[in-house]
């Protein structure tokens, strides 16, 4: 899933590209701009907001059982998902596997990519397509990787047991553990690219004054460094979270039918128990924390940070 | 520039073979010879290799994911070049609100879409089809393919249009012959990285896809719900080998921290 690696540069500044452009000049045909854009535009309206007007719209009908979807306008979707045990238990689940991703990506991927740059040439462009590659191959073989490892059988538990570390299997298919790891796994790259790129903006002339005034190198790191890349940490965390929140292959291949996130909720609405209404309304919440969150962050850690951004 | 110390190595290394374990275990896991999912112990075998070609879905589905790949891409590739154009060259009302449309998808989960689409399409008579999946996924790749030509776009020298216009060139002629090559690279890597895109997507497409149309990875997928077998292994494994394949060829061509990170002409 690269798929949204470019959430970064829209992250970092809506249009940072345009931003450094020769301001355009005045117009001679003013209507030029939107001809140009009206293919796009037209197939955007049509092709992105109506079906997502109409998922909203879907999320009021009711179903039954017998009947089908019912075409009446009601909240009781969202009232059965807010008064509803079962569904907290998943969206609190969805949350915490979350927050524990994106903390875990943030304490490996932030020292990973801060390691990267200080290495050299060859090895430097080496380890980062190996840190990067990832990113490109299909989120489904990586997954399955991890079920290769973790299963009872598995290469984890029987080495751990030859070694005589452990008994017992660990069990990591159908837990929390093992969604976590695997989802840390597949998102980390987004974190190294986040701080990767805010690194890139840091003199190390900086870090060599700091050194040559008398600072220890730990000073350094957390006096000098860390204030420089905390913007790309904060801006791959919103990433890595916004992914791990929705994140659906992972979850129902690691996590299966047992441990159910809002993701694989939506989906199992939709495809099995086919309650669309329900399923929808899922979906929309589910795109409402997302929008929240992203933007909400965004426009904390650019207001916070506003001299790092410029 | 500073050394690395003995920690940092150390992190590093675990790092990495964290990043890699799993990816060589799928590959390692392919070569078994035995019937059952095991370490290839007792020597390595192509039989699961083999055993993809008794299974003609994979293969089909397969040239769907090239198919549905280059044309969606080509699409989103048509429809992002004038669109960059108008928002890089151009100040005009409503430039940020079209560009911050144009990048939403990046925003909407994909299990979201999937399911608006799924909506979508049942309702307009395209589930299930071919022309359904090309039109979803020309949606979700346009943004990476926007991004790259808007960088080429932007940074371009505009004088050498102006020169072709002052010699008598329409202005067809003055994008066929001046601007479109000049932007070129910024449109082959969007192509690049929005056919990447499309061919990786699983969430969104196992919604819109069916049983006769559908994509490798929802097939994989698929497959793996109901048992992992040494088979969806020599899959993964011929998948993630032509990957990185296709990773050394873009990495020499235009490099691929410029590729992902998408900072255009640095």
């Amino acid at each position: 899933m690269t798929a949204v690696d470019a959430h970064k540069s829209l992250i970092d500044s809506p249009d940072a590209a345009a931003d450094s452009a020769p301001p355009p000049r005045p117009e001679r045909r003013p209507l030029a701009p939107y001809l140009l854009s009206l293919p796009a535009l037209a197939l955007f309206a049509v092709l992105l907001l109506v079906p997502l007007v109409m998922t909203g719209l879907l999320s009021l009908n009711s179903f039954g059982f017998y009947t089908g979807i019912q075409d009446v306008w009601q909240l009781g979707n969202y009232i059965d998902i807010v008064t509803d045990d079962y569904f907290h238990e998943i969206f609190l689940r969805t949350f915490r596997i979350a927050v524990v991703v994106t903390l875990l990506c943030a304490v490996l991927g932030a020292p990973e990519a801060y390691i990267l740059r200080r290495m050299r040439s060859p090895w430097r462009g080496l380890c980062l397509l190996i840190v990067l590659g990832p990113l490109l191959i299909s989120v489904v073989s990586r997954t399955l990787g991890w079920a290769l490892l973790f299963g009872s059988t598995g290469i984890i538990n029987t080495a751990l047991m030859a070694v005589g570390l452990i008994a017992t299997p660990i069990e990591f298919m159908y837990t929390e553990t093992g969604v976590i790891i695997a989802l840390t796994h597949v998102l980390v790259p987004f974190m190294v690219l986040s701080v990767w790129a805010s690194l890139q903006r840091l003199d190390p002339q900086v870090e060599n004054a700091a050194l040559s005034l008398g600072a220890k190198p730990f000073t350094v790191l957390r006096r000098v460094v860390l204030p420089q890349v905390v913007p790309g940490i904060l801006s791959g965390s919103i990433i890595v979270f916004a992914l791990a929140a929705s994140a659906f292959a992972t979850p129902a291949i690691i996590g299966g039918r047992r441990l159910k996130v809002a993701a694989t909720l939506a989906y199992d609405e939709f495809l099995n128990t086919l309650n669309w209404p329900l399923g929808a309304a899922i979906a929309i919440l589910l795109l409402l924390a997302n929008i929240v969150i992203i933007v909400g962050c965004n426009r904390l850690v650019e207001r916070r940070y506003k001299q790092v951004f410029e | 520039m500073n050394r690395n110390g003995p920690v940092a190595l150390v992190f590093h290394t675990l790092f990495l073979a964290f990043l890699l374990a799993p990816i060589l275990v799928v590959c390692v896991v392919a070569f078994t010879s035995q019937g059952y999912l095991s370490l290839p112990t007792e020597g390595l075998s192509l039989r699961w290799f083999k055993a993809i070609g008794d299974n003609p879905e994979f293969a089909r589905a397969f040239r769907d994911s090239l198919l549905l790949g280059a044309v969606s891409s080509t699409i989103a590739v048509a429809f992002s070049v004038p669109a960059a154009l108008a928002i890089a060259r151009h100040q005009f009302r409503g430039r940020e609100a079209i560009t911050a449309l144009f990048l939403s998808p990046l925003m909407v989960p994909h299990i979201v879409l999937g399911i608006a689409f799924l909506r979508f399409f049942t309702q307009i008579g395209l589930g299930g089809t071919f022309a359904g999946l090309v039109l979803s996924h020309v949606v979700i790749i346009l943004p990476f393919a926007l991004r790259l030509i808007l960088a080429a776009s932007t940074g371009m020298d505009r004088s050498i249009e102006n020169a072709a216009a002052s010699l008598g060139a329409t202005s067809w002629t003055t994008f066929r012959r001046v601007t479109l090559p000049l932007i070129l690279p910024g449109v082959a890597s969007g192509w690049v990285l929005a056919f990447i895109n499309s061919f990786d997507e699983v969430t969104m497409t196992v919604f819109i896809a069916s049983p006769e149309t559908t994509t490798l990875p929802v097939r994989l997928f698929l497959y793996i719900q109901d048992n992992i077998d040494p088979l969806v292994a020599a899959v993964s494994a011929s998948l993630i080998f032509m990957t990185v394949a296709a990773m050394l060829v873009l990495d020499r061509l235009y490099g691929l921290e410029r590729l992902l990170v998408g900072r255009g002409q640095e």
